[in-house]
């Protein structure tokens, strides 16, 4: 979608693709899981196709696996869903995108799209990295899951071969640049800390939201005014 | 169940719409994108720690420390000493295979 400036691909092309690859292979476990659970290889597909979030992708099976009703298993891909929201504020004034580019580029919207936009310095590679990634991570989620689906985990279990260890370290490089500074790695570092805490104690999808809240606020109340120190709007490093 | 799938997919897609329906000038305003900006850091680290630590499919339930975690440290390392991005990706997925070959975690 975004105009090619060059033969070779960009870093944030690369990354996007990379970390598609990676994430999309999880796309088979999901496959597996949600036909084990119950529902239809076409139910499947469309989970992946249409809700492509696959942290409330796999709450919504799991309640289905565990007999719960349809209200509880919506309920629990919804609250999965609410960092997306979040993700929006930061990647649409980044994309500028209007009209059905910019229902594609909700849809599109997760962590992987957004990590990888988030990861690059220049506008014009936050785009591409953002369209990349979503559109690497919708391919081969979705051809993975149909795979998975149909075949089972033609795999087994992809924590033998290290994804999730994969999955990790993409998200840290992603991170990384914009742990540069002391602010954002003071507020990763006690959102991190927070989420730990809560897991025992919280349902799925409530530490990492709770978590980010939490940093978020004590950062902004220890600077009351901030002057002309914020990033400005869609460009610079956030 | 059909039903209940269609809906909640409409519901996480209303989720991810709701942030590009803000007006263009709100976002723009300094502070909140600012604050846009640390929220997007906060989810993302705090995403990577739940992934990391956090028990079952969706993270919820127990601590538990495993290859993953050894993993992050050795991610953490090499972009200590710079690697590009690919080499940080697979040296996670190596040790993660590595320590679970090995028998732990």
């Amino acid at each position: 979608m975004p105009p090619a400036t060059g033969s070779a691909p960009s870093a944030a092309v690369r990354q996007g693709v990379w970390v598609g690859a990676a994430t999309g292979l999880y796309g088979i476990s999901f496959g597996a899981l949600s036909v084990a659970a119950g529902l239809s290889v076409a139910q499947t597909c469309a989970l992946s196709l249409l809700m492509f979030t696959g942290g409330s992708q796999f709450a919504f099976v799991g309640v289905v696996a565990a007999g719960g009703t349809g209200l509880s298993a919506t309920a629990g891909a919804a609250l999965l869903g609410v960092r997306n929201a979040f993700y929006g504020l930061q990647t649409s004034p980044l994309l500028g995108a209007r009209g059905l580019r910019r229902l594609a580029a909700a849809q599109l919207t997760i962590d992987e799209s957004t990590a990888v936009a988030v990861a690059q310095d220049e506008p014009g590679e936050r785009r591409r990295g953002f369209w990349a990634a979503g559109l690497a991570v919708f391919g081969f989620w979705n051809a993975m899951t149909l795979l998975g689906a149909l075949l089972g985990d033609a795999l087994g279990d992809p924590r033998r071969w290290g994804l999730d260890g994969a999955a990790a370290a993409a998200f840290l490089a992603l991170l990384w640049p914009r742990l540069r500074q002391r602010r954002a790695r003071a507020v990763g570092a006690l959102a991190a800390l927070v989420a730990v805490l809560l897991v025992p104690a919280a349902p799925a999808g409530v530490p990492v939201l709770a978590a980010a809240v939490v940093a978020v606020l004590v950062a902004l109340l220890r600077r009351p005014r901030p002057e002309g120190t914020a990033g400005e709007r869609g460009g610079g490093p956030a | 169940m059909t039903g209940w799938l269609l809906l909640a997919c409409a519901a996480c897609f209303a989720l991810k719409l709701a942030g590009y329906l803000v007006p263009a000038s709100v976002l723009g305003d300094a502070r909140m994108a600012d604050a846009a900006a640390l929220v997007t850091v906060a989810l993302l680290s705090a995403l990577v720690a739940v992934q990391t630590v956090g028990g079952g499919s969706a993270g919820a339930g127990e601590v538990v420390l495993d290859a993953r975690l050894a993993a992050l440290v050795a991610a953490a390392v090499a972009l200590l000493l710079r690697a590009p991005f690919v080499v940080v990706v697979l040296v996670g997925a190596a040790v993660a295979a590595g320590c679970r070959a090995l028998g732990w975690g």
